[in-house]
Parts: C-alpha cells; structure tokens; sequence
C-alpha cells in the first residue's frame, strides 16, 4: 500500500511541476510589461518601475526567475492582489470555505440522488424509469447550468418566492467565521434562523452545481451496474439462493461502485468549472467568483496563485480518490 | 431465437449424468434453467420442471431459493471469475451457511474451516480471509466446490468445472467431485465437452447438439455401441481410439444463429445424411433403454434400407 | 460430393446471410429512437444556420428601443411580428437565436476540427516515437486534464484578451487531451497487431501505415468523441460568452445573449429562456448523436 501510494505521488510531481510553468509564465505571456501589467491600469512612475523590476527578479534569466518563483511559492508566497493588496493565500484561505460548502452539498445532492437511480435503472433495465433516468441525466449532462441557475431563480425566487436571490446567508445575520462553513458556524452563533437561512441560500446553488456531477455519477452507475450484473460471481451469488436485494446491494453494489468512485473524483474539476459559473450567478462569495473578478481587474497575481492552489487542490483530491479505489478495490491493494 | 428445445431428462437420487456436447450446444442453458438462472431476457418455457417433488415452475421466487443454493447447487467453468473478487472467501463461504443453515457466525466459521479441509485446501483457517485473487485457479474451484456443497445438496450440477484449470489439477478436481459424490450420495451432472471426463465418471449420459438431445443412455451402452451417428462422430473423435495415428473430426461446424438447418439439426454434417433427414426434424423417441432423436440410428437391423428408401446423401467423415 | 452438400444448408435456411455492415449499423442506430431525435435536431439547426438570412423576420443587429422588451406572442402585448419578443434594445430574439445557431454550430466544428487535427497528430507521434517525446506530450495533457476546464479557458483568454476567436482557441486546447489520448491507444494497439506488422514487413513508410493502416481503425471512436466534442465546445464557449469573456456583444451567440439578458431576469423571463433553451437543445441534440453512435459502432455493446 505504501508503495502504492509513494508511485502515484511520483507521478503526480511532473504534473505539478508542469502547472507551476503555466501559473508562471501567465503573467510573462500577458502582452505587455509585467510590472505594468501587475500595477494595473493607474501606471506607475519610473523609480518604482526599476525597483519592483530588481524586486521581483525580472532582471533576471528567465530560469532563475523561475527559481525564485518556486521558492516563494514553496514558502506559501503567493503575491499580492492588485486591487486589495491583500495576500493571495490570504484570499484565498477566506474564500476557499465557501466554495468547499457549497461543492460537498453539491457533490452530496448528486450522489444521494445519482447512485440509488443509477442502480434501479440498471436493475429495472429498459423499463420506462431506465428510459427516464436516462433521459433525464443525459439532458443534466447538456445543461448549461448558467441558464440552469437563472431560470431556476426566476421559477422559485421570482414566481414562488421560496428561496432567496443570491449570497449565502441574509444580511440581517453577521457570523463571525469560525470555521468558515456558514451552515456549521450559523449553528454554533445560537442567532435564530441564521441556520435556516443558510440553509435557504444553500438550496438553488446546490441543485445548480450539482446536477452535472448527478447526471455523470446515475449514467456511470448504472453502466457499471449493467456490466456487474453479467458477471459469472453474480450468477454463483444468485446460484447460492441469495435473495435478490443481497446480490444487488451487496455483491453487484461493492463491485460496481469502484468505477463510479473514480468518476466522482474526475468530477471535483467539473465542480470548480461549475463553481465558477455558479457563484457568478449567485453572487455566491467564493473562489470561482474570486477569479472571475480578477480576470476583469487584470488582477493577475491572483489569478496565478488561485491556478496554483486550485491545481494542487485537484491533484490533492485526485491522489485521495486513487488511494480509495485502492482500498475499496482489493485487487489492487494487494498487487501493487 | 430457442438455445435449447425439446430437452427431456430425469435423474434419480445419487445419479451421476454425463452431459456432453460441442461449445454452444445448450448443455450449460439447459441447467441454468433448472437452476433458474437464465439471464435477461432468456426466458424458460418448459411443460415440467420438478425437482425432489415439487414443481419448479409453480413455486414461487422466495420458496425457489430456498432450494436453490441448498438442495441444488452448481459450480462454473471459470472458478476465478465465479467469485466476487471484492470479498473474501470466508465470506462468500460462510454466506451460504447463515443462509441456509441459519448458523451464526462462529459457528458458520467453524464449518467452513471444515469444508475447506474436505476439499483439500491447506491451512484453511488462513484462507479464510484470502481474496479470491490471491489463490491459484485450482484453489478457487476447490473454494467453489465447498460452496456448493456446504449444505449438502440432493443435486449439484458441475457445468464444466476442470476446462479452464491445468491438465495436473482437473484430475484432482474430478477425483474430489467423484469422492464427495459417494461420500454423500449426492446426483451430480457432470457437464463437459470431454468425452473422457465423462467415461470416468458418469453413469448416464446425454448427448445434446445445437440445444437439442440427440442420444440418451447408460454410460456403458453408449461407449460400447453408440447409436446416434453424432456420437459415433464424438467417440471417433477420442485420442484414444483413433486409428492409425490420425485423429477423426466431425466436418463443418455447429448451426449458428443464421443456419439452422430446416430437417435434422445434425444434417448437413451428417455421414448419413438422407433427402429425409435433411426435410424433417426427427422426434426425440425411446430406443435401446434410453433415448434418440434420429432417423437411423447405428444399431436399427432395417437401417440400411430405410437409408436407401431415402436417398444418402451424406457426407464423408472425414478420417 | 462433400462440398456440395456443404453448401447445402445455407439455401435451406431462408434469413441465412447476416446483413451488410452499413445497414447494420443503420439498424443499431435507427433502434436508438433519441439518437435519431438528436440526429433530426441537428439537422434542423444546421438547415436555420444556413439558412438564417432568409429565414431570420429581423436583422439581429438593428436596436429599436419603442420595442424593447416586448413578450412573445401569445402573452400581452406581444405581436406575432416578434414571436418570441425583443430584447432590452428592441432586436427580434427569434432572429438572433437563428443567427446565433450559425455562431454555435461554426464554433462546434471549427474547435473539434482544430482539436482532431492537432490531437490526432500529437497522439500518433506519441504513440509511435513512444520515448521522451511520448512522455512530454502525454504529461502536458495531464496538466491540460487536471486544470478544471473553464479555469484554464478563462487563464487563456486572460492571456490572449477576450473574444470569439481567442475563446474558441481555449475550448480546442481544452478537449485536446481528448483527441491525443485516443490517437496514441489506438496506435499503440494497433501497431502491435498483425496486419500493420504485414504492412511493415512489406515496406510501408512510418506516414503510410499511419494513415493507411492505424487511421482508419480508431475513425469509430473518433466520430464519436467529434460528436461528443461540439456539444462540449457549443457548452464552454457559451459559458465564456455568458462571463463577458468569449464573443462580445452585439454578437448573437447564445452565452452572450444570456449575459446581456441577466439582469431582466425579474422583468422579462423571455429574454433569459429562450436563449438558454436553445443551447441545451443544441447539446443535448449532440449528445443523443454521440450516444447513438457509440452504442451503433460499439460492438461490445451489441446484444
């Protein structure tokens, strides 16, 4: 298992190494000087120009100001935000909670309502549900959630009233950021209906960035299902006299979900590509809004530091799913 | 599409029946259909189907399996692919047990170690927490077979169970399903396309081509004097007695999806083949204390005539 | 004798010859009822495309604000003129999705055919030098593959400025990995069977055997992963349109549309669906296609 582990770390370091060069030459390849570029659009004076030039190593070869990129970005320096002057890492710790709740509650909604139709379609297979669920998540995989989210504001918050517009908790509340989830802090603040309304903002931002990852994981599920099904240990299971639940749930269920395993871990990029777009509807703060601004800012560090830590945190999240493959599957925790 | 019809057969209690025929010839269907498991959307149209008494196809789904795992059970070709490969062998072993046995764990623990030691597996007891992958093929037939047999079945049913195994260890394997048969007087229908396996071990034996029966009796009888040509074909086919060093082969292949033959489904690869024979399916009909389905069979005193009354056109065996 | 009686059975037997591959596969795909559905759609839209300029009531681009924000036709003052009303600026929305059918479908293939090209061509490489060269170009794909999609395209637009164009180049480099990955297996597969060691032994030139023999064994897959592709990149390019950074108004593309529409959403819900609906049908219509193709060139699927 230690080896398994240590082979795909090894794997994984040219892929880092290779982000850090695209998060590095960003700011190198925007048209332009970089220091302009990094100053914004107010200019600056041409003293300051050569010492941020000395400060930042741009009089440098382009291999050692990639040397001292890494070290700093190995001491969690990350630069400094145009607009704010805050630090990127900063920032980003603030923000990155939010778009932690919101993606687990998505991911969860997916999951709790992906699995069990994937596993009925694929049981009850070309009955009328199988056609449905089919139908249904194939239009889930084609939506454009963008839309998605506007009209699902106009049907609930406009015509029915039922769930607020935008942001992620009423402006009545302030919670003090304890652990920066809104649902668990406005818990823990004892002010009444803060929970609720947390909870209220949470609802139509979960079905949006949820429903690819939902659509994906019941079409995966049920594929990987189907092909359960036809194997030669579901025939000796039935062949036991096993009921028919306990071959489904137990023996073709255990089998059948370390594909879908790995697609909910290849889902974690198509929820930041979704995170994005739905925190823009939303006005949801988090980072995929975060960056969104910074690009129309010309806020580049931040955009560099947040493709780096967004990177890392995908491949992070992809290693944790490879090591669960490997536990569930004992296939492989044995062999390699 | 029918895979199998006009399938006809009785076993009684402690019985071994050979089943022999080429790949795709229906003999597997056949008892997965006795087992209940033809797969979607396989479906069983059989005008009986008893087993120990009781109808199988009025009883329902829940009454089924009580029997099925218990009074009737099956091992597989692929013994490594036949166990679930997320779980361990004590586990899928001792499942049977608490099932049908309704033992608790320990005791279903106990048991197992035992089945394991009857089939011949060394150290049982650390086996038990073994994932079938970790064991060689042999070792998980072994494992199969103690399944099957954990709660000492009326009938199991071996649907091929030495093919995908080594040459050294399917003489094991037979040998052990041979004993545990005596041991516990169980019937057991040995499925193979080995006519070897067969005169080793069974006492009744059924021939089926293309999902139909083409000759049926006693082991003794059908070596000695074959009388559907098929069979003749199949024990011609032995290394054993082939003559003059070359091994006979049945020309042509088994009717696909696309080319059944209208007459005698055996037909076209027939060395006495007739215009008859070619038109009209023959009935499966008594013969010889056992069973036939064919026009001429080897040991009719007026075959010949009736060949000739219905013009040969038969094909050279090949030899 | 023997081999006439060998031929014997196939006149007896009436359903005897299995049927041609092409109506084969017509006949998998026709069974597939929403694959022909996506297949109807598309060819509906591409008829609109073409056609826009007789078929559009309205120019998408002249603004008429006496009109702005009527509703369609069967609500309130709506007028059949204007069939599924107008926008804040008083354009004809019927005549901008019709336009902008041609921008989405045009930006469907021209990404998926830049994507094959380079992608085909990269993975071949890799697959057939095989070495250093294999191992970088697989690992840019991986680094391609591991950055969510839209937050790579949003970097390269960043770098390159917004726009249709630069917007489309940051899809085709997006579904890329795609393209190689699939490329590179095939070739590895197939260079190892017999046929193309045949054609090597018998002197075909590393060019020829790739797109004589490698080629045209993976064209199934790569139909289906092209069909599969222009709904991803109808999908992503209007993403970038609806965050302002793909086409830019007036264009009539979809994303666009709906950026303009956002802040109507309380007044005038036409502005904001039809848009929308118009890109998820596009979409779905290429996803069913995909779908149908796979299953109908798929045999391992074939029951």
């Amino acid at each position: 298992m230690i080896r398994f582990i240590l082979t795909r770390l090894s794997l994984l370091i040219p892929t880092f190494i290779g982000i850090t060069l695209v998060a590095f030459f960003l700011i190198r390849l925007v048209p332009g000087d970089p220091i302009e570029t990094m100053a914004g659009e107010r200019g600056i004076d041409a003293a300051r120009h050569e010492q941020l030039k000395k400060e930042f190593g741009l009089d440098q070869p382009l291999l050692v100001q990639y040397g001292i990129y890494i070290g700093r970005v190995l001491q969690g320096d990350l630069g400094k935000s145009i607009v704010t002057r805050e630090s990127v890492l900063t920032e980003f710790q603030n923000l990155f909670p939010a778009t932690v709740e919101l993606g687990v509650c998505a991911i969860l909604f997916a999951l709790v309502l992906g699995i069990p139709a994937g596993i009925l379609a694929a049981v009850r297979r070309n009955s009328i549900f199988d056609h449905g669920v089919m139908g249904l998540s194939l239009t889930g995989y084609s939506m454009p959630i963008f839309w998605w989210g506007l009209i699902l504001i106009l049907l609930f918050s406009v015509q029915l009233g039922w769930t607020p517009v935008s942001g992620r908790i009423d402006v009545l509340y302030y919670i003090e950021p304890v652990t920066g989830f809104l649902l668990i802090d406005s818990l823990m603040s004892e002010e009444e209906g803060a929970f609720l309304s947390a909870l209220e903002h949470l609802i139509l931002p979960t079905i949006v960035l949820g429903t690819v990852p939902l659509a994906v994981i019941a079409r995966m599920t049920r594929s990987a299902m189907l092909e359960v099904l036809g194997e030669d240990y579901i025939r000796t299971a039935k062949a036991k006299g096993l009921s028919r639940f306990r071959v489904i749930a137990l023996h073709a269920l255990r089998n059948a979900m370390i594909p879908v395993v790995t697609v909910i871990g290849l889902q974690v990029g198509v929820l930041f590509t979704g995170a994005i777009l739905t925190e823009t509807i939303f006005s949801w703060p988090g980072i995929g809004k975060w960056l969104i601004e910074a690009i129309f800012r010309r806020d580049y560090p931040v955009l560099q530091g947040g493709l780096l830590l967004v990177g890392a945190i995908v491949m992070s999240v992809n290693l944790l799913v490879d090591l669960t493959y490997g536990l569930i599957n004992p296939r492989i925790r044995h062999t390699r | 599409m029918r895979a199998v019809d006009g399938v006809s057969l009785k076993l009684e209690e402690g019985e071994v029946l050979g089943v022999v025929g080429e790949s795709g010839s229906g003999k597997s269907v056949t008892m997965l259909a006795l087992m209940g498991l033809i797969p979607f959307p396989g479906r069983v149209k059989a005008d009986k189907l008893a087993f120990n008494g009781r109808n199988l196809l009025t009883i329902s789904d829940r009454e089924r399996r009580k029997l099925t795992g218990k009074d009737v059970a099956m091992i597989f070709q692929e013994p490594t692919t036949s166990l679930n490969p997320s779980f361990t062998i004590g586990f899928q072993l001792t499942e049977t047990l608490r099932l049908h046995e309704g033992m608790d764990r320990k005791a279903a623990r106990r048991r197992a170690i035992e089945l394991l030691e009857q089939v011949g597996i060394p150290s049982p007891e650390s086996r038990l927490s073994a994932y079938p992958h970790q064991l060689s093929g042999g070792m998980n037939q072994r494992v199969m077979i103690a399944m099957a047999i954990a709660c000492n079945p009326k009938l199991l049913i071996a649907d091929e169970p030495t093919t995908a195994l080594d040459v050294t260890i399917q003489a094991q394997i037979l040998d052990l399903l041979m004993t545990l048969q005596k041991e516990r007087n169980m019937a057991l229908v040995m499925i193979t396309h080995n006519m070897g396996v067969v005169a080793d071990t069974a006492q009744r034996v059924m021939v089926m081509y293309a999902g139909q029966i083409m000759e049926e009796r006693s082991a003794a009888d059908l070596f000695a004097s074959p009388q559907h040509p098929y069979t003749a074909a199949l024990l011609a086919a032995l290394p054993e007695r082939s003559e003059g060093g070359r091994l006979a082969t049945i020309p042509g292949v088994v009717p696909g999806l696309y080319d059944r033959p209208k007459g005698c489904l055996f037909s076209p690869r027939c060395a006495y083949a007739t215009e008859h024979s070619r038109n009209v399916r023959p009935a499966l009909r008594p013969w010889a204390g056992g069973q036939i389905r064919c026009h001429y069979p080897l040991g009719d005193p007026e075959r010949d005539a009736h060949i000739k009354k219905d013009h040969l056109v038969g094909t050279e065996a090949a030899s | 004798m023997t081999t006439e009686t060998m031929e014997a059975p196939a006149v007896t037997a009436p359903t005897a010859t299995p049927p041609h591959p092409l109506r084969e596969f017509w006949g998998y795909f026709s069974a597939n009822r929403g694959a022909v559905a996506g297949l109807a759609v598309i060819v509906a839209v591409v008829l609109l495309a073409v056609f826009a300029d007789v078929l559009a009531p309205h120019s998408p681009y002249i603004t008429d604000t006496t009109i702005a924000l009527k509703p369609p036709f069967w609500q309130e003052g709506g007028s059949i003129a204007y069939p599924l009303g107008t926008d804040p600026i008083g354009r004809d929305i019927l005549s901008r999705l019709i336009y902008g059918a041609r921008l989405s479908l045009l930006i469907g293939i021209i990404v998926v055919t830049v994507s094959i090209v380079f992608g085909t061509i990269l993975g071949l490489i890799a697959g057939y030098v095989r070495g250093m060269t294999e191992i970088a170009i697989m690992r840019l794909m991986d680094i391609v593959l591991t950055l969510p999609s839209l937050l790579l395209a949003i970097v390269i637009v960043a770098i390159l400025g917004p726009g249709l164009i630069n917007s489309m180049m940051a899809v085709a480099l997006v579904i890329l990995p795609h393209y190689v990955r699939l490329a590179r297996a095939a070739v590895i597969t197939e260079t190892s069977k017999d046929y193309v060691m045949a054609a090597r032994v018998s002197g075909a030139g590393a060019l020829r055997l790739m797109f004589k023999e490698v080629l045209p064994n993976c064209t199934a897959p790569l139909i289906v992963q092209a069909s599969l592709g222009i709904s991803t990149a109808i999908l992503d390019a209007a993403a970038l349109g609806f965050l302002g950074l793909g086409a830019q108004p007036p264009s009539p593309e979809w994303g666009t549309m709906l950026a303009d529409a956002r802040e109507f959403v309380l007044r005038a819900w036409w502005v904001v669906t039809f848009p929308g609906l118009a890109i998820l049908i596009t979409v779905l219509a290429f996803n069913l296609l995909g779908d149908g193709l796979r299953d109908a060139l798929d045999p391992k699927l074939k029951r």
